[in-house]
């Protein structure tokens, strides 16, 4: 039967993803490693600062695993929260597991521990590519009702790999961000098709900015990261200039486009106002149709 | 500080710096060696072009120019806030950038980031917070958000947080809550020359800010809890 990703809660993907009764979390609730600052403001705190991490067996294999609980605050970056992630990369360096899994659930920093938040965010990017420095890949799953925005949005794209559900979202700021500083003719953050179709997995997918895409279920989830552990790119002078190559190229060929559909007829896609319909195991089908076009 | 006083300061007229639109790059001749200097300034809003223009910079400084020490300038109002920039997928873009000076970094290029003016959320990670070490000007302004709009977001009384930030660096407005948290190495001010002279032999590629932070009281838990899921 399928467990929502979407609906389940940070542990439960923790749980359900990884093999059974092989998690062994640290820092767990037991210790109260909380933040000092919320109380500060009189703000409840979270005895996890929302956010799991710990090892565990994938496939047999051995992994450190981080989820973020987008119940709490918004899955928001505050420092201990932002430790804890830079904690899992540093200690990655030392135990060399087969991968480092972030099930991403993040509105970006945390705005009660704005400063803290932001450079952590930094700090876990820089450990993030330490790791994939040494070749542990490092595999993002972003399938939360929240989304994964802001500094969480940037920390996904330094990953080796993005797996994304049809109805996660990926992006920098949130469509509400948006309307609010430049106005609904902007960016209407009510028009859900809208918002999906600029920020959802299909979208990403399709042009390459998330790697696998699945139901909401965990057990693709976990089948997805099962099927790329072990698969490492590491940075060099050679995947940086294909990356910036890939990244022109986008922007001179939609660089004027000004919606999804627009950027889907262009490259190629077959009937673009349909892939809002489709299923989520359809869309690699209709990406391998134009490999070169889009991604 | 404007752009091309900071220049005349770091640079006297040794230097090749041009204003591109938001844009600033080009090199510079110090201490007898030449600097990529790169970054923004009019308060640039980072979209996907001023993001791969900084890129660029930086990977032909890698590309060509080995050891090279790299300037980041930064001038930034935070992302760039349009729909279009989100379909393109601006959260790629800005970590290319900064994958790219962690690239420059691990490839032995020293790189210094310097806040000349503002710095403001999402456009100064992928800058100034992925350099060796990040400086700042006294004078300049480095925030997320400012405390009425932190107010209204949080809907915590704005007096309250006025009050609270007096004592806390964790979230307020403020390069001095920077400096005490870690994040900004040190504050350049009097003679700018011997200011940069130090940074480049500073340079490293550990990761020192949560050490520094516990240091100086402005983020106490982070260094320690780091450390605790490393040795659990």
């Amino acid at each position: 039967m399928n467990r929502s990703f979407a609906e389940s809660t940070a542990r439960e993907r923790v749980t359900h993803l990884l093999d059974a009764d092989t998690f062994h979390e640290i820092l767990g609730p037991a210790e109260r490693v909380v933040s000092p600052h919320l109380a500060l403001l009189g703000v409840p705190s979270a005895f996890d600062d929302g956010v799991v991490i710990g090892s565990g067996l994938l496939d047999g294999q051995a992994i450190l695993v981080a989820a973020q609980e987008g119940e709490f605050m918004g899955g928001g970056v505050g420092e201990v929260h932002g430790a804890k992630l830079v904690g899992l990369f540093k200690r990655a360096l030392v135990v060399q597991p087969a991968a480092v899994i972030v099930l991403a659930e993040s509105g970006g920093v945390r705005l009660h521990e704005a400063n803290a938040g932001l450079i952590a965010v930094s700090e876990v990017m820089r450990a993030l590519l330490d790791v994939r420095a040494q070749g542990v890949p490092v595999i993002m799953l972003i399938g939360g009702a929240n989304g994964c925005f802001g500094g969480m949005g940037l920390i996904a794209r330094c990953a080796d790999h993005v797996v994304m559900s049809d109805i996660g979202r990926l992006a920098m700021s949130g469509p509400e961000v948006i309307e609010s500083s430049n106005g609904v003719e902007e960016f209407d953050s009510r028009d859900r098709a809208l918002v999906w179709r600029t920020t959802g997995g299909k979208h990403r997918y399709l042009t390459g900015d998330c790697d696998v895409l699945v139901e909401d279920d965990v057990a693709q989830f976990r089948a997805a990261a099962m099927g790329l552990l072990g698969q490492s790119l590491p940075l060099s002078l050679a995947s940086m200039e294909a990356e910036h190559a890939l990244l022109a190229s986008r922007l001179s060929r939609y660089g004027d486009c000004r919606d999804a559909l627009d950027i889907w007829q262009r490259s190629g896609v077959a009937e673009p106002l349909r892939v809002a319909d489709m299923e989520a195991g359809q869309m690699p089908v209709l990406k391998a149709l134009n490999p070169k076009e889009l991604a | 500080m404007n752009w091309e006083t900071l220049l005349a300061a770091l640079f006297g007229n040794s230097h090749e710096v041009k204003r591109d639109g938001d844009l600033l790059s080009g090199s510079a001749e110090f201490n007898g060696r030449t600097l990529t200097v790169v970054g923004t300034t009019n308060h640039a809003a980072i979209g996907v072009e001023l993001a791969l223009a900084q890129a660029r910079v930086v990977l032909n400084t890698v590309r060509e120019y080995p050891g090279r020490g790299i300037l980041l300038l930064v001038d930034t109002q935070g992302q760039r806030l349009r729909h279009r920039d989100e379909l393109l997928g601006i959260n790629r873009y800005m970590a290319h950038m900064g994958c790219c000076v962690e690239l420059a970094r691990r490839q032995h290029h020293p790189v210094i980031g310097l806040v000349y003016d503002q710095a403001l959320s999402g456009g100064f990670i992928t800058s100034g917070l992925m350099a060796d070490a990040c400086y700042a000007l006294p004078e300049a302004e480095i925030r997320v958000m400012r405390l009425p709009a932190m107010a209204r977001v949080t809907k915590i009384d704005e007096q309250r947080l006025a009050e609270l930030s007096k004592s806390n660096p964790v979230f307020a407005p403020g390069v001095e809550n920077y400096v005490a948290m870690g994040g900004i190495r040190a504050l350049w001010s009097g003679d700018l020359k011997a200011c940069l002279s130090a940074a480049l032999l500073d340079a490293s590629t550990l990761d020192a800010r949560a050490a520094d932070g516990a240091a100086r009281g402005g983020r106490r838990l982070a260094a320690q809890v780091t450390a605790r899921v490393v040795n659990a």
